[in-house]
């Protein structure tokens, strides 16, 4: 779990920070000004300063944020000049977009904003559909506007080429000013912001909604907020029937606003085609007579606040139904309230202003258990003081005017106060120091909070005072007090407020009133805070002593994730820094326990004791003989003859201790065959896997011994429940390593495996498994499962080990083992960690047209069903499809997939003459049937020895393969992200397997998969299949220089590339296997394609140029087998290609990497083989100063 | 513990955790090391007895934290082919004068008693002349069962008020039992562990199970409530159990030692954090057996 951010307010306008990793409030002091309100997404946080402009801190990341510019030079050609820039009158311009219609030449481009800077000079782009072109990057064609191809022939009279140049957004990690471009229609200040709508739209990425509200009580939308334009462009209106005092916007399409009169809005018509929405329904305050003064969504929830401080849940949220169906009253005061991630909710206490976390909130009890207090320090409690002194400096040189003004206003007139306010606005002037000491509050006022009181009265007087003159307001304002005294917020007349429960004010003033007393006068200067200044003498803050406990004024969640098996520090510690670093030493993390002294010494004496008490005396008797073990159970049996059906059979473990004191055990399973009782067996040294099998409506695995694995028939069982599943495969695990005497972590050399379930396999190679001309068939790989979930898993020879969930996110091997359902003591306890991972399920809803209705749902009786899964094959209706297996549970609804191959139309829709067929998105009148895809996420949460590692989501890594004595202080590791970047870890040492950072190297297109090879060859593959060579890297310059395009086999997109020591590997998307020829220390990038095999959906090349892959339609004695592990026989250095497949486990692999086994075979070679191998010696340890010395193009 | 060495270069580097956890050895393997810990001893008929020949004395290797009564069958079988029947009391066990209390398990008694002596560990067998003063009778294998299950469920009791014990079926406490009966760590293992689980958020065990043996007093032992964690959030280690149970046993850095404080045969670091002891090194019992002896005066 990566840290995340939860951000906050004080009530002096400083914003904190609080990481889910830490344990104190982080000052954000990049700042220099006071803030009102924050609001926070994972990438970034907006906020609106004390100044009432709009601010923006968008988080580094280690993959820039950039953008490619880019333009089209186009030329014709003439009998004359040739190709020459003259072109006709009808053409385009010389310089254009790609369409032609616009003109757009290099000088034209500026930069959007100061927060952007040039990469680099404009350049030409030589790559043309993944195909290399010639120099000067020149495509051709016949004429303007049509298919252009690299070749030029007879006939191309006109050709263009494309020109690139990144900028790249700079301001980060700090605050920068979002400029107010449209000062005409933005006449007053903003006084609410909220940020949300990240999962509506993947398109553009990482676009955003963000919401504002002005003190006059209009709503703003800012527009084309997204990944490559963090700022937005332009603030657009959206009316609204009525005065908005606060505004809320969830993660997905829930936007609600709070009328000032107290009731609420609900956004309609939200979705991905129209972040803005298109209507307003209103919705009733919880009770009647009290208004919402504040409200707060997230993904399925709506929590609100009321005047008097009651939370309020709202019942029955959801997309399809956003305004709910009725009001829950929860216990707790609070004056603000916040939904973070996963529908997380923080809240700020009416009484002690301390920020609460709503504890026990789950997808299933969205309204929680109870509140928490967040009690960690700030981090420097002693820059309270300071702070505050700074916060009044600033305050009158941004907002003098309105300092003086309510400084005055506790003792003026409401009429006077006006006018001093409204001239206030226009000539700042400084002043705290004029208002008579003890007239003033300690905190007098500041609308950090959603105070209906300062809201109010400054829309009033925002609104009316200038064309009407300041007598109107408080002819009405006594008015409406005197008809409702109980509601303080509508207490407007500083003389009247006195009266008033004292409640109101932002910050506790019961306190102030026992230090002051003038306690009248605090409220006088609160109701008038039309300003958000925190204007307080600092004599008078004394009392607000050092161990004072911070009080929040706000409080933004949008950016903290918090799950339910998070473990939180921030709650029980005290506020007392001394505590709280002893408290951080116990339960941050084990790293002291392990290093701590007290541990070593147990480790020490205890190794010691045993040698002192037993090393002598192993010839004694033991106390107590060893004996049978038997665990029994009932299970199902899928017989293994036909007709194969489940049959209940007794099933049994007995184990026992072998003549060395390894355990073995044998299988038994007792079943009736024609009433007669028999029993077949297995030996536990004979298993060579055990693999939980995917079942939606059983619990099963399967047994393989190495013939079965031949066979591709394994022995499959079905147990009662989950539970009952994973005890016996924990147990029988166990049993399979203590006869094969395998104890503790997976070695360096181990061979990884995931299959599709996501299931992680690890196996022990022994140095015969390479061995050549006679290695050990990979049929009798003992294979060990590890807990975890994981797509794709990555190893070298020095034990780092990485792996990628399918939610994209990275993981590094801790060291551990065991993990899942493996408890107890088939798995390390230190190395375990929680692993989530999130995928989603597919269903697609099929309509046929017909001439009367259209397209509807009923299809023709041939047709498939109208809800099913992508063959049309199994009806898949929304209510039966379930999550993959009982361990994954839902965590989103039902929405339709846009990112479908082929594209959709706006709805979602692609459509197809008939089923089966080939879809596009767009509606031609040659088709008659039409379907969408729906999906769903899921959710895994399980335990392994993996340890995240973010913040960057990946979709392939590569890690430098070694050689058997290497050596290596940087291992090379290089990944792409899952939009395409290429990145090189640093730091990466077989002691720091996590590394310590990205470097983001720059690429011309996104890519798909990556490759180093022993002597850090890189080639990797872009998203359009072409392939690409690094020039330049080695252990000194681990990111290389420059990219080499290489052409793809003829017609072919490859998809995946593997790297050993020497040999060059791809996979393409047709699965065909092909093997780089001439590749030569000299010459990397090597000559030419050769084609090896077909359905190979990847490949492993190791450091001993050992191939492995997994392939499709692999025989077995009762059918083709999908995803087997093979590995090509008779590879040698001079025949690196081999010349035949050995098949190992399969059904269901899905990816394997062999990058960790360096072991070479005892040399135990023919006489004829011998004299080839040291004659291929010299190519094989290719000297890296050559390969770095000569980087050739191509 | 050979890449010890290594690991003092890296404590200053923050960012060698997963080092640390490659080349530590795991907690786990203290729980092995325990229970596998055994006890070289010689058994000796007493001269008191009367025998038809001389007797052998007989060796074995006895499990620390099994108890005596329970694996010394073979002793008994032993001894008995030269006694006759009408000799034969129940067996009881002496060591230098004092009989040994078959209910504590028999690493405390050999920390207690015979710590700091020269291996094997003799123990004198007795037939006759039963110390009721001293000893519990012991006369059959259920009475033992008997004696751990109570001390498991009185060690629950104070963990989680009787909570888990009382969740798991009566098949799962014979799986304990016959877990230490036979010397099956697994089996032990698989059903101890939900006894050693605790809400992470709490910090550790509602209270602590341990008892302080001492040879100094005649007091059997010290046992009184005592929380992992100081109602500030402070982690208690051993030293505070002492400080606060046996202050006599902490002494201050320039005095000699006069105590050793041993569980296991071993003497854990005053700031070994005592949640830590309860989980790793308590008896099968589920109690930290701790024993106070005077340091040798060497």
């Amino acid at each position: 779990m990566p840290s995340s951010l939860l951000w906050a307010v004080d009530v002096y306008g400083r914003v904190y920070s609080l990481s889910t990793a830490g344990q104190q409030w982080e000052h954000c002091r990049d700042a220099h000004l006071e803030f009102k309100r924050v609001t926070a997404v994972q990438q970034c946080c907006w906020s609106i300063a004390c100044d009432h402009n709009i601010y923006l801190y968008v988080h580094a990341s280690e993959v820039p944020i950039r953008y490619q510019e880019e333009t089209y030079e186009n030329q014709r050609w003439n009998p004359v000049d040739g190709f020459s820039d003259r072109l006709l009158p009808s053409d385009r311009w010389q310089w254009s977009d790609i369409t032609g219609l616009k003109h757009q030449p290099l000088g034209d481009f500026q930069l959007p904003s100061e927060n952007w800077e040039w990469e680099a000079d404009w350049y030409i782009d030589e790559n043309f559909g993944g195909e290399p072109t010639e120099k000067g990057g020149w495509t051709y064609a016949i004429d303007f506007p049509a298919t252009y191809t690299k070749d030029k022939k007879w006939n191309s009279c006109v050709r263009r080429r494309r020109w690139i140049r990144y900028r790249r957004y700079k301001a980060q990690d700090t605050w920068v000013k979002i400029p107010s471009e449209q000062t005409e229609s933005l006449p007053d200040p903003f006084n609410d912001i909220t940020c949300g709508g990240w999962e509506i739209t993947e398109e553009p990425r990482g676009c955003l909604a963000l919401w504002a509200v002005s003190l006059q009580g209009k709503v703003w939308f800012r527009c084309d907020i997204n990944h490559h334009n963090p700022e937005g462009s332009v603030w657009e209106e959206v009316p609204v029937p009525g005065e908005v005092v606060q505004i809320s916007c969830g993660p997905g399409d829930l936007v609600w606003a709070v009328l000032w009169e107290g009731h609420l809005l609900v956004r309609e018509g939200v979705g991905r085609d129209c972040l803005k929405g298109s209507s307003w329904v209103t919705v009733e305050s919880p009770s009647p007579g009290v208004g919402v003064v504040h409200v707060a969504v997230g993904v399925n929830v709506v929590w609100a606040v009321t005047k008097d401080h009651k939370v309020w849940f709202r019942r029955g949220v959801n997309s399809h139904n956003p305004c709910g169906s009725g009001w829950i009253g929860m216990v707790g005061e609070m004056v603000m309230i916040n939904v973070g991630l996963s529908d997380q909710v923080w809240a700020i206490g009416f009484e002690d202003r301390a920020v609460y976390f709503r504890q026990g909130v789950t997808a299933s009890e969205l309204s929680g258990k109870a509140w928490k207090v967040v009690s960690v320090p700030r981090d420097s409690e002693r820059s309270h003081s300071s702070a505050s002194a700074s916060s009044l400096q600033s305050a009158g040189c941004f907002f003098g005017g309105e300092v003086r003004l309510q400084s005055q206003a506790s003792m003026l007139s409401d009429a006077d106060a006006e006018t001093e306010r409204a001239g206030g606005e226009v000539v700042p002037t400084p002043e705290i120091g004029d208002a008579p000491k003890p007239r003033i509050p300690k905190v007098t006022s500041d609308s950090f909070i959603s105070e209906l009181v300062s809201d109010r009265e400054g829309q009033i007087s925002r609104r009316d005072v200038p064309p009407a003159g300041p007598s109107i307001p408080e002819e009405d304002h006594p008015e409406k007090e005197l008809e409702d005294r109980a509601s303080p917020a509508q207490v407007l007349s500083p003389s009247q407020s006195g009266g008033v429960d004292p409640q109101w004010s932002n910050v506790d003033l019961e306190e102030a009133q026992t230090h002051l007393t003038s306690g009248p006068g605090g409220d006088a200067a609160e109701t008038s805070s039309l300003s958000s200044v925190a204007t307080y003498n600092l004599a008078l803050e004394e009392p607000y002593g050092l161990d004072e406990p911070p009080k929040w004024a706000w409080v933004s969640g949008g950016g903290c994730l918090v799950e339910c098996h998070t473990q939180l520090n921030w709650f029980n510690s005290s506020t007392s820094t001394a505590l709280n670093s002893s408290m951080q030493a116990m339960s941050l993390s084990i790293t002291p326990a392990q290093t701590a002294a007290w541990r070593k010494q147990i480790f020490e004496q205890l190794s010691e004791r045993s040698k002192r008490e037993m090393e002598n005396f192993m010839h004694y008797e033991q106390a107590i003989e060893q004996s049978v073990w038997v665990k029994k159970g009932t299970m199902q049996w899928w017989r293994d003859w036909k007709p194969h059906k489940w049959v209940d059979v007794q099933f049994a473990l007995e184990q026992f201790s072998g003549v060395e004191g390894n355990k073995d055990g044998i299988l038994f399973i007792y079943y009736t065959f024609n009433d007669e009782k028999k029993y077949l067996h297995m030996f536990i040294n004979e298993v060579t896997i055990l693999v939980p099998v995917l079942n939606d409506s059983k619990h099963t695995f399967a047994i393989y011994t190495a013939e079965r694995t031949k066979q591709r028939w394994p022995m499959r069982l079905a147990a009662a429940t989950e539970l009952e599943m994973h005890d016996w495969l924990a147990l029988l695990s166990v049993s399979c390593c203590d006869s094969r005497g395998i104890q503790g972590p997976p070695s360096k050399q181990a061979i990884w495996s995931v299959t599709c379930k996501g299931d992680i396999f690890v196996s022990e190679p022994t140095k015969e498994l390479e061995a050549s001309p006679y290695p050990t068939p990979c049929a009798q790989m003992f294979w060990r499962q590890v807990g975890g979930h994981l797509r794709i898993i990555e190893s070298n020879s020095l034990g780092v080990v990485w792996g990628i969930g399918y939610d994209h996110t990275a993981w590094v091997h801790t060291g551990g083992y065991g993990g899942g359902f493996f408890q107890g003591l088939a798995s390390s306890t230190d190395n375990i960690y929680t692993q989530t991972d999130v995928k989603s399920v597919y269903i697609y809803e099929n309509q046929r047209w017909n001439p009367v209705t259209g397209y509807t749902n009923r299809g023709l009786p041939t047709d498939r069903y109208m809800w099913s899964n992508a063959s049309g094959l199994k009806e898949c209706t929304k209510n039966n499809t379930k999550p993959p297996s009982p361990n994954w549970t839902w965590v989103s609804d039902w929405t339709i997939d846009y990112a479908v191959p082929g594209g959709t139309d706006r709805e979602g829709w692609q459509y197809a003459a008939d089923f089966p067929a080939s879809y596009h998105g767009n509606k031609t009148l040659k088709d008659f049937v039409r379907r969408r895809r729906w999906a769903r996420k899921c959710k895994l949460t399980t335990t392994g020895p993996w340890q995240e590692v973010p913040p960057i989501p990946l979709s392939d890594i590569t890690i430098l393969p070694c050689g058997p004595k290497s050596t290596v202080e940087q291992v090379s590791l290089w990944a792409i992200s899952n939009k395409g970047d290429i990145l090189c870890r640093l730091g990466v040492t077989s002691l720091t397997p996590g590394g310590s950072s990205w470097l983001h190297v720059g690429t011309d297109q996104p890519f798909k998969s990556i490759s180093i090879g022993a002597v850090h060859q890189v080639w990797a593959i872009a998203k359009d299949g072409s392939a690409f060579y690094r020039g330049s890297v080695s252990a000194q310059n681990p990111a290389g220089d420059c990219w080499y395009h290489i052409p793809s086999p003829t017609g072919q997109k490859l998809k995946q590339v593997s790297v050993g020591r020497t040999s060059v590997y791809t996979v393409d998307e047709n699965g065909n296997l092909w093997y780089r020829h001439g590749v030569t220390p000299s010459y990397p990038q090597g000559s030419s394609w050769e084609h090896i095999s077909n359905n190979v959906r990847k490949v492993s090349v190791g450091p001993l140029d050992q191939v492995w892959v997994i392939a499709d339609k692999v025989q077995g004695s009762h059918s083709l087998s999908c995803g087997t592990v093979c590995r090509r026989l008779g590879v040698l250095p001079m025949e690196p290609k081999g010349h035949s497949w050995d098949y190992g486990i399969g059904g269901g692999w899905d990816h394997i990497t062999v990058r960790g086994n360096a072991m070479e075979a005892p040399r135990i070679v023919m006489p004829s083989l011998t004299d080839n191998q040291t004659a291929t010696r010299p190519l094989q340890t290719s000297n890296q100063p050559e390969m770095n010395g000569n980087p050739v193009g191509c | 513990m050979t890449s010890l060495g290594v690991e003092d270069e890296l404590n200053s580097n923050a960012s060698c955790r997963h080092l640390m956890n490659v080349i530590m050895a795991d907690d786990k393997d203290v729980l092995r090391d325990v229970w596998f810990g055994r006890i070289p001893a010689c058994f000796t008929l007493s001269p008191e007895e009367t025998t038809e020949r001389e007797a052998e004395p007989y060796y074995l290797l006895l499990p620390r934290v099994s108890y005596l009564t329970l694996v010394t069958d073979k002793v008994k079988k032993h001894f008995l082919r030269v006694m006759k029947t009408e000799d034969v009391e129940e067996m009881w066990f002496e060591y230098e004068g004092t009989p040994l209390k078959w209910h504590y398990p028999i690493g405390v008694l050999f920390d207690l008693h015979a710590s700091n002596t020269a291996l094997p560990w003799n123990v004198t067998v007795h037939f006759k002349n039963f110390p009721e003063r001293d000893l519990l009778h012991c006369s059959s294998n259920s009475v033992i069962e008997a004696h751990f299950m109570s001390c498991i469920k009185e060690a629950d009791a104070l963990k989680h008020k009787s909570q888990v014990i009382n969740d798991m079926q009566k098949k799962d406490h014979k799986q304990l039992w016959m877990g230490l009966q036979n010397d099956k760590f697994d089996q032990f293992w698989a059903m101890n562990r939900k006894l050693m689980e605790y809400p992470t958020e709490e910090g550790g065990f509602r209270y602590i199970p341990f008892r302080i043996y001492q040879t100094t007093s005649d007091r059997p032992f010290i046992q009184k409530l005592f929380r992992p964690v100081s109602p500030e959030g402070h982690t208690l280690t051993l030293g505070d159990l002492l400080k606060e149970l046996f202050p006599a046993a902490i002494c201050a850095e320039d005095e000699p030692k006069r105590f050793q404080v041993m569980i296991h045969g071993i003497e854990p670091l005053l700031e070994t954090p005592i949640q830590w002891l309860s989980e790793h090194l308590s008896h099968p019992d589920n109690f930290l057996h701790i024993s106070i002896i005077p340091a040798p005066s060497d």
